[in-house]
């Protein structure tokens, strides 16, 4: 197993003295889409605020607005009305370039669906958020053999494509992905829903592990036997905190 | 001394180049059909634009005058041209020379085969170091001053079967032929090629009552863009009071023989430009299919730190190399073919490797790669600004 990284976080960005603030913080968020005359209130005036270096279990039935407020932390969706800080960076004051950088620098996502790239193996699919970040060729492929090192997956995969490996290590690649730009905050949405139990397992036990190594995870699940790797566990249910 | 080292594996190592191209392999036979648009469109512009500019270089050759005359005549009315007039000639700026000539026309009767043919020729008076300037000798020399000598043109040697020291009758006087000058083509000045050219001696005894002075003088000016300067003064000096000469400037029909091809390569042109705009509009098709299809990779991409630049440049990317690779192929192509054509049907392959007809090639290159960049432009532009959120629902 290897070794945690030093610095937990990287990027952030205190100008000043190092005075502690919430990772990530929600103050009254409301998202209501609109259907036809309809006002769905998928959010409906969430508040709370993340530590660095927790491990959060946002837990909810489908429907409830987990994935909603998922979105919001990972600056896919804006809020209609409240505010969502990243980092201490209020997300609403930024424009599209703005948010994408914010993901770049601090979030890496894991998705349900691994959602990797079908054309590009598993060490490419770990160096595109490098490029996006501009790093050098040379540089993306060792970082990328190092994250893939991290996420456990065995290194003769590292030149196969998504569609020559397991559930399990399409998900492997997916977290090696997600840690490319060392990036203070893990946003995992159902990681385990694709996966067999024991499979899920040692994915949530690699998230713990990462964890421990001071990433802040949080992660969406509908799961209850999710909640004991959590530190905290956030409920929602119809678009409100239910705890 | 560190980029150009680094900068082959640069190339080799830009994922964004990579990514280019394996989407284009993604569906192959998708981008070769797309490729195939723009390699037809680049052979129809540059093989039009090759056949308009070989068509034109054809006819220019077959004309000697580079355009640095002009053509003195007696205006309507007039007989000759007057010493004097010579004289007032001189005194305008800008001129290299000046060469009066006299001139008849002749039949002359020769025997071929156990037929006669008639040959219509001129005969000309004009001064030995002035027919120098004309044409050049193709075979003996120059005739002397006073002599019975004579010079011929190409077509009537090769008519008559001529050689030096032979002689012709014209007139019922013998001449004997010293000379014979190299194949000039079509003039606008005198006609060389058919002309029998000898002293102003010679010429008098063979036509003694002919005028006093000269029916044609040709002005060679130093400097070509000079010219219009240098006949406009001709005519002042000498068209005082009534028009006594008219002065022809021989580069006002390659002037506008330029013009005429201009036109026709434009419009050929014109025609292979329609094929390219079908072919960027099936760039476009392809391109918007494949962003489409790829919906869910923008979102992906988009969620792990893609910004709108960086899609842009990935689908423009692309474009590009579809451009680029399919104007290569058709420039190759356009080469290839038309050397066969010109070899297997015009036999002479010249015109093809000029700087102007290669120029065509490069229009056609360059415009198939703009043609696909156009075409990927809206696709590239619509991949960025999709939401990430709705890109990675998408299924």
């Amino acid at each position: 197993m290897q070794k945690a990284k030093s610095s937990p976080h990287p990027k952030s960005n205190t100008g000043s003295a190092r005075k502690s603030y919430p990772i990530v913080q929600l103050q009254d968020v409301k998202r209501i889409y609109t259907l036809g005359n309809n006002k769905i209130y998928a959010l409906n005036g969430v508040s709370f605020s993340i530590e660095k270096s927790d491990f959060v279990t946002i837990m909810g039935s489908s429907g409830s607005g987990k994935s909603t407020l998922l979105n919001m932390i990972g600056c896919l969706d804006l809020p209609t009305s409240g505010k969502v800080r990243v980092n201490n960076v209020d997300l609403s004051k930024l424009d599209d370039d703005g948010l994408t950088a914010i993901r770049r620098n601090n979030i890496g996502f894991i998705f349900q669906q691994f959602n990797l790239i079908p054309t590009l193996t598993a060490i490419e699919n770990v160096e595109i958020p490098m490029i996006f970040n501009g790093a050098s060729a040379d540089n993306r492929r060792k970082k990328a053999l190092e994250a893939l090192k991290k996420a456990d997956l065995p290194l003769e995969f590292a030149d196969h494509k998504p569609n020559e490996m397991s559930g399990g290590q399409q998900q492997r690649v997916a977290i090696a992905r997600a840690l490319a730009n060392d990036p203070p905050i893990l946003l995992a949405d159902e990681p385990t829903g694709n996966l067999d139990t024991k499979t899920g397992h040692n994915i949530m036990e690699l998230l713990k592990e990462l964890n421990a190594a001071g990433t802040t995870v949080i992660v969406v699940t509908h799961d209850p036997k999710m909640e004991e790797y959590a530190h905290t566990t956030i409920r929602i249910q119809d678009g409100e905190i239910i705890i | 001394m560190k980029i150009t080292e680094r900068l082959p594996s640069m190339l080799k190592n830009n994922m964004y180049a990579e990514l280019a191209k394996r989407n284009l392999k993604r569906q192959s036979v998708r981008t070769i059909l797309a490729a195939i648009g723009i390699i037809i469109g680049v052979i129809a512009i540059s093989s039009m634009g090759i056949l308009g500019n070989s068509l034109k270089l054809s006819v220019t050759d077959s004309f000697a005058d580079i355009g640095d005359k002009l053509v003195v005549s007696p205006a309507p009315g007039e007989d000759y041209i007057t010493d004097r007039q010579v004289d007032l000639m001189r005194k305008v700026g800008n001129i290299e020379s000046i060469i009066p000539v006299s001139s008849s026309g002749e039949v002359i009767e020769y025997r071929k085969d156990g037929t006669t043919f008639m040959s219509y020729v001129s005969v000309y008076s004009i001064g030995k170091d002035d027919l120098e300037k004309l044409a050049k000798l193709d075979q003996g020399r120059y005739f002397k001053p006073g002599s019975t000598d004579c010079v011929v043109g190409a077509s009537i040697a090769s008519n008559l079967e001529l050689t030096p020291g032979q002689k012709i009758e014209i007139d019922n006087t013998k001449l004997r032929v010293v000379g014979i000058l190299r194949e000039r083509g079509l003039g606008f000045d005198i006609n060389t090629d058919s002309g029998v050219f000898t002293s102003a001696e010679m010429y008098d005894k063979l036509y003694p009552d002919a005028d006093e002075g000269y029916d044609t003088v040709i002005v060679i000016v130093k400097d070509i863009d000079k010219i219009d300067e240098v006949a406009d003064e001709i005519e002042e000096r000498i068209n005082k009071k009534e028009e006594l000469v008219t002065v022809f400037a021989t580069n006002l029909i390659t002037e506008s023989l330029d013009d005429v091809f201009k036109s026709i390569s434009l419009f050929l042109m014109g025609i292979g430009s329609i094929s390219l705009l079908v072919a960027g509009v099936s760039i476009l098709n392809v391109m918007l299919m494949s962003t489409m299809e790829r919906t869910k990779e923008i979102g992906i991409m988009k969620a792990v730190g893609a910004s709108r630049k960086d899609i842009l440049k990935m689908f423009l990317l692309e474009a590009l190399f579809l451009g680029v690779i399919a104007s290569t192929a058709g420039a190759i192509l356009t080469i290839a073919g038309s050397y066969l054509v010109m070899a297997l049907v015009v036999k002479n392959t010249s015109y093809l490797f000029t700087l102007s007809s290669m120029f065509y090639v490069m229009e056609g290159f360059f415009f198939g790669i703009a043609t696909s960049l156009v075409g990927g432009m809206y696709p590239a532009w619509k991949a960025s600004r999709m939401k990430p959120l709705d890109a990675l629902r998408y299924e």
